[in-house]
């Protein structure tokens, strides 16, 4: 997580073909030569019989116009964009579930949740709660953050055999046991573009 | 009127212009080679194995410049179509290949001979399909000819289930291509670039064109030469790009790289400016990237964006056919001469003689190559394996004439060069083929010498038999001091016993007083004949850049003495 922040990381997005066997050759290209893929979204598109792709690549500038051009030349691919995040909106999705041992710890949980704008949650049962995320992918990371790893001046712990399991007292905890994320999705905005406050882009 | 998928393949085949299929039937695809009668149009080619089946289509589409065909069954027949698309996909060679597949019904169940041949060959493909229903049939074959043949060419699979050939729909006979991805991007936008280019050329005091494939698969022969003669320009090719300038030509200087001519390599280092034309930087050119034409700006004139910037920063580079932009650029060329720069480099030539055969008694691959050339006057097509033979083959022959050299450049596939100059043959039944082989690769495809003889082709076989795997031998020699492991061939059967155990004329040379009758001899008799040069066992091929090195590094013809 902490690693992939080091390399330089670019947004392509592709109009392609919805037929069979399409991801795979996106996919192929991407493992023949050897390019890195951070993340991958698809999805269907506007236009019947066509999806969208955003794929967020690690690699220095001088290798991305390759793996666009790569892209491009795949047939099924109809359209490559490289998206700047100067001029872009790129969303996430994570869904977080997480565990806990007990009423109090439940509601600690809860507390810091309804501190976190980007967060919210879908479900509670007896034993656990699914969170929800959606912002940019760096924000994304600091809410997990902010809720499992870095709690600040406080007196939670994280046990360092149990990275995942963060301490409210000394027999209560939450746990984060599963995170699902859907890939990064981008928009790029006209230049004149205003935002809406609630949101960051 | 309703007809079955099996007559729609052939019939869509006719309409895209094949005549010629090579292949071998089997049961997946027996639908459609029960077909075939009802089609006399379409010739097929019988192959011993379904890699001569793709390295013979291969050739054909060199020397002919159409797509070649090929036809195998599922499963095994499949995969051994796949060292020829790699090698076609390498070399950028048109090449549409029809597989059949086991019924869509049992697809995924693991049937009988079912393989996923459209997964096995998705990366070393330009395009391919699977068809499952008849009614496609027609589009997707109007599709692959146009993929394979159009922008910058490469091999397009088809693999069509047992069931289309066997279902009755009607044929459309001109079917809508559907492919919004594709661009065939052979029309070029002229923008200011080009005029960069003709400023960089104009005011170059030691330009260098790279000729490369390119010229070849866009016809611009006559455009390359009018820029090279028109500013005076020496003209460099690249290993495939040979034979589309004439060898004979002032202009010509070579071909560079690990065993290129040294004075091209020397040329290229030295030069102000590379005009690199439909070629791609490949690592036997460029050695060291970073310590590459270091002093050079560079041209890069390329269909396929992809390859721009890939092995080698250029300054301009310019999309296009390379015919087309020429046409273009020619006309901003000023008439110029670069008298110094051309003696510079008839001075290195001079210095570092690359073609020079040394005296000896012994019988010399090279030598082979020398007389070949004299004799054929550098008019046959020549057809090479991979390895020592193919190095002194482009090396000793002098090409005078288009699409004339055939070669496994990108990919390096041993056992090219029988079922390619049967495929070449084919193509150009009057042209005089010679293939020039090794005994390695020889052996790989020997199967081929069937098929020669079953469709009467006159095809010419040189082997140059060394006994060794001799460039594997050459590189344990001079990079692993001579520890020679699992490089020689102590086996080798009796090459003329078994050219004539096919049928074929044999002749076996053994002292070098005899090469030039065996060619003569070859090249009057009607039918095929194989050559059996038993030559000297450890000649080496110079010079040579040892892999990821540069020109500083190169290591010339030491004085050797081949004495018995």
């Amino acid at each position: 997580m902490t690693e992939s922040r080091v390399t330089t990381h670019h947004t392509i997005t592709a109009l392609v073909e919805d037929k069979p066997g399409v991801l795979n050759r996106i996919v192929s290209m991407f493992r023949r030569r050897n390019y890195n893929i951070a993340s991958l979204a698809v999805g269907h598109s506007e236009m019947p019989g066509m999806s969208r792709m955003t794929f967020v690549v690690e690699c220095d500038f001088s290798i991305l116009h390759l793996v666009t051009n790569n892209l491009d030349k795949l047939v099924e691919v109809i359209e490559v964009d490289n998206i700047s995040e100067n001029n872009s909106i790129s969303r996430e999705l994570a869904l977080v579930k997480v565990k806990f041992s007990n009423d109090s710890a439940k509601d600690e949980l809860m507390r810091l949740v309804s501190h976190i704008d980007n967060t919210k949650i879908l479900s509670i049962s007896k034993n656990e709660i699914i969170l929800e995320i959606i912002d940019n992918e760096d924000r994304i990371e600091s809410s997990v953050d902010l809720l499992f790893y870095n709690r600040g001046p406080s007196n939670v712990r994280i046990e360092i055999k149990e990275p995942n399991k963060v301490k409210v007292s000394n027999d209560d905890f939450y746990e984060l046991v599963e995170i699902m994320r859907t890939g990064v999705v981008a928009m790029d905005y006209e230049l004149d573009a205003k935002f809406n406050k609630e949101i960051n882009n | 009127m309703k007809i079955e998928g099996r007559q729609i393949v052939c019939k869509s085949l006719i309409r895209e212009g094949c005549n010629t299929i090579f292949g071998i039937p089997g049961g997946a695809i027996l639908p459609l080679y029960q077909s075939l009668p009802e089609f006399p149009e379409l010739r097929h080619i019988l192959t011993r194995h379904e890699q001569g089946a793709s390295h013979a289509a291969d050739a054909y589409a060199r020397v002919t410049g159409k797509a070649g065909v090929a036809f195998a069954t599922s499963g095994p027949g499949a995969t051994n179509l796949v060292t020829g698309i790699a090698t076609a996909q390498m070399d950028s060679v048109p090449m549409v290949v029809i597989t059949g597949q086991v019924s869509a019904k049992v697809l995924g169940s693991d049937a009988f001979q079912e393989v996923d041949i459209t997964g096995i060959t998705l990366p070393i493909t330009k395009h391919n399909f699977l068809v499952m229903d008849a009614t496609e049939i027609s589009r997707v074959i109007k599709e692959a000819f146009f993929i394979a043949t159009t922008g910058r060419p490469g091999p397009v699979l088809v693999d069509i289930t047992r069931n289309a050939f066997l279902q009755e729909c009607d044929y459309d006979a001109d079917p809508q291509i559907d492919l919004p991805g594709y661009s065939k991007r052979s029309s070029f936008e002229v923008s200011s670039l080009i005029h960069e280019a003709s400023d960089l050329i104009n005011s170059s005091k030691r330009p260098v064109i790279l000729a490369g494939h390119g010229i070849s698969i866009s016809g611009a022969h006559k455009e390359l030469i009018d820029l090279a003669e028109k500013a005076q320009i020496p003209v460099i090719t690249t290993l495939l790009g040979i034979s589309c300038f004439p060898e004979d030509h002032a202009l010509w200087a070579g071909w560079p790289g690990m065993h290129g001519l040294a004075h091209s390599s020397l040329a290229i280092d030295e030069s102000d400016l590379i005009i690199a034309l439909g070629m791609r930087f490949d690592d036997r050119i460029t050695g060291d990237t970073t310590r590459f034409a270091t002093n050079a700006k560079k041209i890069h004139v390329e269909i396929d964006p992809s390859e721009i910037n890939k092995n080698v920063t250029v300054e301009v580079p310019i999309i296009g056919d390379v015919k087309q932009v020429l046409s273009v650029l020619n006309d901003l060329i000023e008439d110029k001469t670069h008298n110094d720069w051309l003696s510079r480099i008839a001075k290195l030539e001079e210095d570092h003689p690359s073609l020079t055969i040394p005296k000896s008694s012994k019988l010399l691959g090279r030598e082979v190559v020398k007389k070949l050339s004299d004799i054929t006057k550098g008019e046959a097509i020549i057809v090479t394996g991979v390895g020592q033979h193919q190095m002194w083959a482009a090396q000793h022959y002098r090409f005078k004439k288009p699409n004339t050299f055939l070669s496994s450049g990108g990919s390096g596939t041993m056992g090219y060069e029988v079922p390619a100059a049967l495929g070449a043959q084919v193509g150009k039944p009057d042209a005089l083929v010679w293939s020039i082989a090794g005994d390695g690769g020889f052996q790989m495809t020997l199967s081929e010498l069937a098929t020669i003889v079953e469709n009467k082709l006159p095809v010419k076989i040189a082997i140059l038999n060394n006994g060794f795997l001799g460039m594997v031998r050459q590189w344990q020699e001079v990079v692993f001091k001579g520890a020679y492991v699992a490089t020689e061939y102590s086996g080798n059967p009796d090459f003329v016993l078994l050219a004539e155990a096919y049928g074929i004329k044999g002749i076996r040379v053994t002292s070098k007083d005899q090469i030039e009758d065996a060619i003569k001899e070859a090249n009057a008799h009607p039918g095929p004949v194989l050559v059996d040069f038993v030559t000297e066992k450890e000649e080496n091929v110079y010079p040579m850049i040892p892999s990821g090195q540069s020109v500083n590094e190169m290591i010339e013809e030491p004085i050797i003495e081949y004495v018995p």
